[in-house]
């Protein structure tokens, strides 16, 4: 690890001066992330700007609509009377992530902005266009059981780790951003990206921009909800594949799906084509059964994570089953 | 009589230390001027070392120096001439690149962060060479080496002949023991021809051994100190080349150097469980009488050693088989050198014999718990002796009543429970029962303290505890007067801690020199004390911490008084112990049964181990709740092995890629289930005075095709490829 220096900025304005300033200079809010990334070269910032005492960490549901603050640790947030009643599946795809010490840790923010746990991104003598553009992709024609099998490209086929975001993206919510040239409100579905030829690109967040919160608009997804994580053990393991299963149900019929896949892509992964065809349908196993085979058409695969189509295909149909409670 | 102190249920004595952080790791010693390593280890998987460029890292703040094969101080214990790569990696002798993260410099600065970072500030440039770390890719290279012969009885392949067969490939990938604490050493030469260490060791007396020869010092200057050790599985039964490493630091910079390995350095500098490639092929009659086994085994090594170990051991005498052949081999590969861990040999061994009886009940159609009855070896087969002690039978009955198999369907996928499959396997396990040669020394106080010291080690199953009760025992002293103490290689001489064999070896030198404490006691009071002047030494005895004489129980004295009374402060004793004649007579094992109750997610290929129940054969329990933690936490392991472990290497770059412990799956609580230990705990009669039988090894061995049997139960899928990872119980692909 380089040596760095730290500062800790007592207003949001200053926060954001120091990085826009510093080519070199890195928000840092629970550093569960930044430091392992830190620790092992990945990355080498020579300032740390914590954020943690900037006033960022309201919870509160207001015009109904619930607002994050961006420093909100991940498991006050999963705890959280009104979190758990009005957006319980936020609060399950919290729970389904790292450990409890991690979760006392995490942010809100820095869950948004954590790095892809492709280990050859992690390994600095392994290639990684994500890492440093231009060596190559390990994980193509690599160890690849953990990779995507939606939206990659041949110079990136790693996928994005939050559990949180999956969530998130299934529930509309938008992500709130403040920067150098003022404040801007981005759709959680634009946040994240593909990694096409710019796989060093997390995301679509500017030089010196802060996430300040995340905004989530009420919803009628307060029943049937489930939140789905397949890994290769009980607990504190990144998922195989992940589903977001949410279904606004009135008698036998679906008014409104939605459904997001983690573990499979660069980003939180909407299923927006089986939301639509689920809409208006009965809470149908063999509805259920047609939706997942929708859901994956595109998937492509590599030597080592084919299995994650079926794997998807059957979490999909298990996590609208809990769902509606079929 | 008091009640023995031996089958309570003692609180470990060190566990008040331990609970509070007052127990010292080899790391927590901080020493006057000590400065802090860091390694520099090689990216590429062979070849030769063409230039290290240190200057950058000798610039940064902090540090000492940086020293590799081009300026490090000579090991004289190195042989000069070319090297034999079989002769072990001697590290900073050469430019050879054996496997990927050979250290290839170790940097020494005045923090540990600094050591770090100037570690990664060295510019190593290479002379890459082709590397192979791929088993399956490189069986043409397999061969025995002279210790290696294949096993026959009977004739060979026999099971082809029988009625009902099964042949089939087991496969285990490489595990790493990963211990919670990392590995390293504290070296300090006080004088050009003095070292002191502080080690993560399994044995002082080993490493002082090694060390010994490697730099040619008299045995006396070499001072081993490892007091606690924070797991280790087999990790610290030898001294590795990174521990040399800082050795040979500590002389070149003339002050105390500490390292500390790194986690991702635990996969290539400390040993894991080689990757195995085995076959099976088993046949039995039709009312299953088992008429032949054949077991051959593929595992991996270093290019430098022939690491070798049980794998076919238990197929043949685990069972009343006539015709039985083995055949093993090795692989070289650009790896470092495996080592023992936990269930050595026989962990792997029995996932594939304990799958294929398993797999042959079910084309028996054969209760496998049966089956095993049925072909039971009443004495060894092998070694044509008989058992020191064997209550297998009993042991199936109990674990299986525990479990609850008769809920067990013989046909798969026939339960459910709340939309899970459900399904109970077993498998049984066994380890060779040891006992080799320690000393120990007793010293007792006239203020009626006992203190017994041996170099043995403690890696956590509670060594000293053990020793206290069985010292308890063998004097009649409280056990809150007892002190054991081990640790220190000043200490009388104790083999390393491993093979499931301290309580036996240690434990008895601690029961013999407790006898000759006794006796000479004894022999003291019929000297010199007045009420026991017509009494022979041999008829004295002792009850309660008193010498009492047979026949005239008005005679006693306290051990204190016969101190006191010859105004001695202390009496000490060293008595050496090992087995006899015994070993030549009888064949000696400890046997574990496991119960395995899972659950399957039919959709996902999720399993989840609802409930296990491991029963141990292993002689006497000298303390239940020691030794039950430490079956408890060899079913851990075997949950490790069976469901999640597995150290993955990108062949490409011959390089590990999952070493870390958030991509290196150990089962955490979650993966844990009510765990049920029953013993059988019946003295053997010959093994050693407490009758107690090894226990560290069999809490894993069989563990894993317990759950693995269970699986096929529940899901109707045989898993042969460990671990049974949810990818390859999906319904809807083909396994
Ligand atoms: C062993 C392990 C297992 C894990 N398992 C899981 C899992 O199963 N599921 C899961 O979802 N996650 C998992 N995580 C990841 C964990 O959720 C993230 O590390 C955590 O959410 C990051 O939050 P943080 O506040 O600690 O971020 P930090 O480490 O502080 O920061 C991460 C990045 O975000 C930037 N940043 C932080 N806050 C802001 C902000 N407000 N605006 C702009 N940029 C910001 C930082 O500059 C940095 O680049 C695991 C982590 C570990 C170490």
């Amino acid at each position: 690890m380089n040596q760095f220096s730290y500062v800790r900025p007592a207003s949001q304005k200053a926060a954001i001066d120091a990085i826009f300033r510093d080519n070199t200079a890195r928000f840092i809010a629970g550093g569960t992330n930044l430091l392992d990334l830190m620790k092992n070269g990945v990355t080498a910032p020579e300032k740390l700007v914590d954020i943690n005492r900037l006033p960022l960490k309201d919870i509160r549901f207001s015009n109904n609509i619930l607002h994050l603050g961006a420093t909100t640790i991940n498991s006050e947030v999963a705890a959280h009377p009104l979190v758990k009643t009005h957006f319980p599946l936020l609060s399950q795809a919290l729970l389904a992530g790292a450990s409890q010490q991690l979760r006392n840790m995490a942010t809100t923010g820095g869950n948004m902005m954590q790095r892809t746990r492709c280990s050859y991104f992690y390994d600095i003598t392994m290639p990684c266009n994500k890492r440093s553009p231009g060596t190559g992709c390990g994980a193509i024609g690599g160890i690849n059981r953990m990779h995507a099998i939606f939206g990659a490209s041949d110079q990136c086929i790693a996928v994005h780790p939050s559990d949180m975001c999956i969530a998130l993206a299934a529930l509309d919510a938008t992500v709130i951003v403040a920067g150098p040239k003022g404040g801007r409100r981005i759709p959680f579905a634009d946040f994240h990206r593909l990694p096409g030829n710019t796989p060093e690109k997390d995301n679509n967040l500017g030089k010196g921009e802060l996430i300040t919160g995340v905004e989530i608009p009420a919803n009628p997804f307060t029943r049937h909800v489930y939140y789905l994580k397949v890994r290769d053990r009980a607990s504190y393991a990144f998922a195989l594949v992940s589903v977001a299963a949410a279904l606004d149900i009135s008698g036998s019929t679906i008014r409104q799906a939605r459904l997001a896949l983690g573990g499979v892509a660069h980003k939180p992964w909407r299923l927006y084509e089986a939301e639509k065809m689920l809409t208006g349908k009965a809470p149908t196993e063999e509805n259920f059964r047609i939706a997942a085979t929708v859901a994956t058409r595109s998937a492509a695969t590599f030597q080592h994570n084919a299995f994650k189509v079926p794997m998807a295909q059957n979490s999909i149909i298990t996590a609208l089953s809990k769902a509606a409670a079929i | 009589m008091k009640q023995p102190a031996v089958g309570q249920s003692m609180d470990r004595v060190d566990g008040r230390l331990k609970v509070t952080g007052a127990a010292r790791y080899f790391a927590d010693h901080q020493l006057e001027g000590m400065l802090y390593a860091a390694l520099v280890c090689s990216p590429v998987s062979s070849g030769r070392i063409a230039a290290i460029d240190a200057r950058e890292a000798l610039r940064a703040p902090g540090v000492t120096d940086v020293i590799s094969h081009l300026n490090a101080p000579p090991v004289p214990g190195y042989k000069q001439e070319t090297p034999n790569p079989k002769q072990g990696l001697k590290i900073f002798h050469d430019d050879r690149i054996y496997s990927n993260g050979q250290p290839v410099a170790i940097v020494v600065a005045n923090t540990l962060e600094r050591a770090v970072h100037a570690a990664s500030l060295v510019k190593v440039t290479y002379n890459q060479e082709t590397h192979a770390t791929d088993l399956y890719a490189n069986l043409d290279k397999a061969f025995q080496n002279k210790s290696m012969k294949d096993y026959l009885r009977g004739e060979p392949d026999a099971w082809k002949k029988a009625p009902v067969t099964v042949e089939a490939e087991y496969n285990i990938p490489l595990e790493v023991h990963n211990p919670m604490e990392l590995a390293g050493i504290t070296a300090h030469w006080e004088t050009p021809d003095k070292l002191v260490l502080y080690a993560k060791t399994q044995g002082v007396k080993s490493v002082q051994q090694t060390l010994k020869n490697l730099f040619q010092l008299p045995e006396q200057n070499i001072v081993v100190h490892s007091l606690f050790v924070g797991g280790a599985f087999g990790m610290a039964l030898r001294v590795w080349p990174m521990e040399v490493a800082a050795i040979i630091a500590a002389k070149k910079v003339r002050k105390p150097v500490k390292l500390v390995i790194g986690r991702k350095d635990m996969f290539t500098l400390v040993g894991y469980r080689p990757a195995a490639m085995q076959k099976i092929g088993i046949g039995a009659t039709a009312d299953g009488k088992l008429t032949g086994i054949t077991h051959e085994a593929v595992a991996v090594t270093s290019p430098y050693e022939d690491f070798t170990e049980a794998i076919v051991g238990m197929s043949k005498f685990m069972y009343a088989c006539p015709n039985v052949n083995t055949h093993y081999q090795l692989v070289p590969l650009n790896l470092s050198t495996p080592v023992w861990m936990r269930g050595p040999g026989e962990a792997t061994g029995s996932f594939a014999l304990e799958s294929a009886i398993d797999e042959l009940s079910y084309k028996l159609k054969m209760d496998p718990l049966q089956f095993r009855v049925i072909n039971h070896a009443d004495t060894d087969p092998e070694k044509n002796l008989p058992f020191s002690s064997k209550y297998l039978k009993e042991a199936y009955e109990m674990g299986a009543e525990k479990i609850g198999w008769k809920n067990r369907t013989m046909e798969p996928r026939q339960l459910q429970e709340d939309g899970w499959l459900v399904g109970y396997g077993m498998s049984s396990g066994v380890f060779s029962a040891g006992r080799g040669k320690a000393t120990a020394s007793a010293i007792f106080g006239a203020d009626g303290t006992l203190t017994i010291r041996s170099a043995a080690a403690d890696i956590g199953p509670g060594t000293a505890t053990a020793m206290v009760q069985i010292a308890a025992d063998a004097t009649g002293i409280a056990p809150a007067k007892i002190r054991f103490l081990l640790g220190e290689s000043e200490y009388p001489e104790a083999p390393r801690q491993g093979g499931s064999s301290t309580v036996s070896t240690v434990g008895s030198a601690v029961s013999d020199v407790c006898k000759l404490l006794l006796q000479k006691l004894g022999e003291m009071a019929a000297e010199s004390m007045p009420a026991f002047k017509d009494v022979k030494p041999a008829d004295i005895g002792y009850e309660d911490g008193q010498l009492i004489v047979t026949g005239k129980p008005a005679i006693r004295a306290g051990f204190r008084e016969v101190l006191q009374h010859r105004q001695q402060p202390e009496l000490q004793v060293t008595a050496t112990s090992q087995g006899g004649e015994e070993r030549r007579k009888y064949s000696m094992y400890s046997f574990s049964v496991h119960f395995a109750k899972v659950h399957v997610h039919p959709a996902t290929g999720v399993v989840r181990i609802k409930h296990v129940v491991s029963v141990a054969d292993s002689g006497t329990i000298v303390n239940a709740k020691t030794a039950g933690s430490q079956m408890i936490g060899g079913v851990v392991g075997g949950i490790g092995m069976a469901l999640t472990e597995e150290a993955l290497i990108d062949h490409r770059f011959g390089r590990f890629v999952n070493n870390n412990y958030a991509d290196y799956h150990v089962p955490v609580h979650a993966d844990t289930p009510p765990t049920d230990v029953l013993f059988i705990n019946k003295k053997d009669p010959v093994i050693n005075p407490m009758g107690s039988k090894g226990m560290g090894e069999i809490a894993l061995i069989g563990f894993a095709a317990a759950v693995s049997n269970a699986v096929f139960n529940a899901t109707g899928t045989r898993v042969r490829d460990l671990p049974i990872t949810p990818d390859k119980l999906l319904p809807n692909v083909k396994g």
